[in-house]
């Protein structure tokens, strides 16, 4: 390591330090967090040993907050102000929650995402959600020994936009760096590919407790390349409860049970499901508030007959999902079984018949996309820099469009397009001097607005007065690596850039995601400058511990003079970390930021003509 | 300074400027490239790396996504050749060729109407095959003939029984739900 020598002294002189990550899962039942220690991804157990923690979260009227087990233990008797399966309201308005009649909560009715009354006050689920991160991620320090660098937080693949960034938001509220939202398919594929070296095309069927992805996949030489995907965000585990906590009801004419009553009969169902994974038949025994009681015994064989339709809601995304990446059954070499829920035998059977083929049960399905997430994680917190890495490449789930005359949708970008995506199109005005325009955004893969889900409207301000037509208007549409759209806009004939402004339908506005930050800090004072300053030095040191590592590799590209105005930027920053203003460090990594941007661009530049001029060094040798 | 990210998608992947396509080297060059550009391989570095990963990740993509297909390809060679196929404002197009249009869409639309899933299907395997006819023909017009207003042509035959085929999915997909 003779080399680093000559970065500036002081600075950092270990140059593969170990970045603290972790793999959140984030489920709609049960959260685990794991991490790559010594080389092997393992979930992260709680005191008690635990690895899952149930995504409950209860307020209670003291202002404390219990989150899993505990929490869990309550809900019965305070079934109001503890919120269970919150995942299935992230980036959902009220009026698209599923079996509303049977949850205790006291929704707020509102326009945009739904809201739940509590006894600490509204709240929203990415607030909800955030609780549950701030544990995971206080067992993952706890664990490691130190303060996060970055996580990886998984999402459905077939979560919409307003559910990513309703998840990334809560990730931000909880403090976290979030290195990239991945696909739990993706994740999965990741953990088992690894594991096996596999080869080939695969399927992963993930059946979590709210909700259904199915992804092909193909691996070749370190690259896992989602060919398309499919599923149903509100369909999971949660909904065979649901179905057998009906069947009771009927089965023990009891006509609304009180809202405890229900509580305890889901938990039963959900017991009695889970039992019938290993035994023939399931009793179920509850005694009600009302002095009366169920005793009921149900059989594999009925419990599937009531749950078939719900197996069969998954058969039509597999055949969806099949004609999308243009292949037949026979061409999948293996089935990724992924979630709890796959656990039950019918599942397990009709994929197999589906495929013709067993699927692959050798990781355990609850751990599985924790422990692909941890591995994913420590590669993109920069821990492995092997030229032979994997690379993942994951799609857009769901089609972009835009309204158009007579609520009709425009595609944009199409449904299974690798990300990152783009797409530009052109736009002109229609009155005399029209400055001003607006767009509303919408996902899904009908041809009505009505029947998509309304993602955003934005409006453009700032386009130069001109003859109505005159005006060329470039809108461009960026999804990112995350999934997530950010939408920038341009007059041509000018080059004058429109400003955007988002109202997103589902989601929080940066007000209010600020709004939270505050109060969360409130408690304690201190605390939030302590915190501030903390990630500040955290971020000098990556920056400057990047740079150093760039101009070691690709110092020669830059002139004397060059590099001589960016070691007295890092001179001055390294300067400033040392002291408590966090706001000048800001300014210190602004700075450094600004100094080495073109630099950034040159080292791009080389590192693609490397790849070309190596590849066709390969083509020769062979 | 910088490589131009607007450049010719063939010269991005180090391919020759011609319809057929190695797609063997085509798929290699995307996965090398993803290798060094993709948003992945900066996530721990600064806001401005993260930038330009993803300005060049989503050029990759785009350039990979026009070359994989033979439509798009073919119409990005006559975009590059400066030839606009006049895909909505050119009629000129061959009496025969209307005619097989015709016949087409009546095929699709009786089978649609009759919800006959068997014909659409079989009407898929006719049109694959029937495109795949189609590719020959341009290639003989780019890259041996340089005939680019025959190749224009061919391509809006193509783009017509594209069209087709994608409705032909839909009707199918409508008959699943």
């Amino acid at each position: 390591m003779a080399l680093l020598q000559i970065a500036e002294p002081g600075m950092g002189t270990e140059p593969h330090k170990h970045r603290l990550a972790a793999g959140i899962d984030l489920g709609t039942t049960n959260s685990l967090v794991a991490t790559v220690r010594n080389g092997i991804s393992v979930c992260l157990p709680d005191d008690t040993g635990a690895t899952m923690l149930p995504s409950v979260v209860r307020y209670l009227g003291d202002g404390s907050i219990q989150v899993g087990k505990q929490a869990l233990l309550a809900h019965a008797s305070d079934p109001r102000n503890t919120i269970l399966s919150v995942k299935r309201f992230m980036g959902r308005g009220f009026k698209d929650v599923a079996h509303v009649e049977t949850m205790p909560y006291d929704f707020v009715d509102t326009e945009g995402m739904v809201r739940l009354r509590t006894v600490q006050g509204v709240k929203s689920p990415v607030a909800v959600s955030a609780e549950i991160l701030k544990v995971l991620a206080t067992r993952a320090e706890a664990s490691l020994g130190g303060p996060l660098t970055g996580v990886v937080i998984t999402v459905p693949a077939y979560f919409d936009d307003a559910q990513r960034q309703a998840t990334k938001d809560a990730a931000q509220i909880a403090g976290l760096n979030v290195l990239r939202l991945l696909n739990e398919p993706t994740a999965a594929a990741v953990a088992y590919g690894l594991d096996n070296a596999s080869e080939g095309l695969y399927a992963v069927y993930d059946l979590g407790g709210g909700t259904f992805d199915l992804s092909i996949l193909k691996l070749s030489r370190g690259i896992f390349e989602v060919l398309a995907t499919n599923g149903d965000s509100a369909l999971g585990g949660d909904d065979f409860d649901h179905r057998l906590f009906c069947w009771i009801l009927d089965k023990a004419h009891i006509s609304p049970p009180s809202s405890q009553d229900a509580r305890r009969l889901l938990i039963k169902a959900r017991e009695a499901k889970e039992l019938l994974t290993a035994c023939e038949e399931a009793r179920i025994h509850v005694p009600l508030a009302s002095d009366e009681e169920v005793d009921l015994t149900i059989t594999r064989k009925e419990f599937a007959e009531i749950t078939e339709h719900l197996v069969r809601k998954t058969i039509a995304p597999m055949r969806k999902v099949l004609r999308d990446a243009g292949l037949s059954a026979e061409d999948i070499k293996g089935v990724v079984m992924v979630g709890g829920a796959t656990r039950m035998p019918h599942i397990q059977r009709a994929v197999a018949e589906f495929f013709g083929q067993e699927p692959l049960t050798n990781l355990d399905p609850d751990k599985v996309v924790a422990l692909g997430a941890a591995i994913q994680a420590d590669v993109l917190a920069g821990n492995r820099r092997n030229e032979d890495d994997w690379l993942l490449l994951d799609v857009i789930p769901l089609s972009l469009g835009l309204e158009t005359m007579g609520g009709l949708v425009e595609k944009v970008i199409q449904r299974n397009a690798t990300l990152p995506i783009a797409r530009a199109q052109e736009f002109t005005t229609f009155k005399d001097g029209q400055t001003a325009m607006a767009f509303h955004v919408v996902q899904g893969e009908r041809e009505l607005v009505r029947d998509c889900r309304s993602l955003a409207r934005f409006e453009l301000r700032g386009i130069p007065p001109m003859a109505a037509g005159a005006a060329r208007i470039r809108v461009t549409f960026q999804v990112d690596a995350d999934g997530l759209l950010s939408v920038t806009a341009r007059e041509m004939s000018s080059g004058v850039e429109a400003h955007v402004s988002v109202k997103p339908s589902y989601g929080l506005s940066d007000d209010e995601i600020a709004t939270m930050l505050h109060d969360g800090m409130e408690h304690a004072a201190e605390d939030k400058n302590a915190r501030a300053l903390q990630e500040q030095v955290f971020e000098a040191e990556r920056l400057l511990e990047a740079t150093t590592q760039a101009l070691v590799a690709d110092g020669e590209l830059l002139s004397p003079e060059e590099r001589k105005l960016i070691d007295e930027v890092m001179s001055r920053l390294l300067e400033l970390k040392a002291g408590s203003d966090h706001h000048a460090i800001r300014k210190g990594i602004d700075a450094l930021a600004r100094a080495t941007d073109d630099f950034a661009a040159r080292r791009m530049d080389k590192s693609v003509r490397a790849a070309l001029a190596g590849r066709k060094l390969n083509e020769i040798e062979a | 300074m910088t490589i131009d990210l607007q450049q010719d998608f063939f010269a991005l992947f180090g391919l020759p400027r011609r319809f057929e396509v190695d797609e063997l080297a085509l798929e290699s060059a995307y996965h090398d490239l993803h290798a060094r550009v993709h948003p992945d391989r900066h996530a721990h570095l600064p806001d401005a790396d993260k930038r330009r990963a993803m300005q060049w990740a989503t050029q990759v993509n785009e350039a990979f996504r026009t070359l994989r297909k033979p439509l798009s390809r073919a119409l990005y060679l006559l975009e590059l050749g400066g030839v606009d196929a006049g895909l909505e404002t050119n009629t000129a197009m061959s009496p025969e060729f209307l005619m097989e249009q015709m016949e087409w869409r009546e095929a699709v639309e009786e089978a649609r109407e009759a919800a006959d899933v068997e014909e659409l299907e079989k009407l898929h395997q006719r049109l694959r095959s029937a495109g795949k006819d189609l590719y020959g023909k341009l290639q003989q017009s780019f890259d041996a003939d340089r005939d680019l207003s025959t190749a224009a042509e061919t391509a809006r035959r193509l783009m017509f029984m594209e069209k087709l085929q994608h409705e032909i999915d839909n009707a199918l997909e409508a008959l699943e739900d």
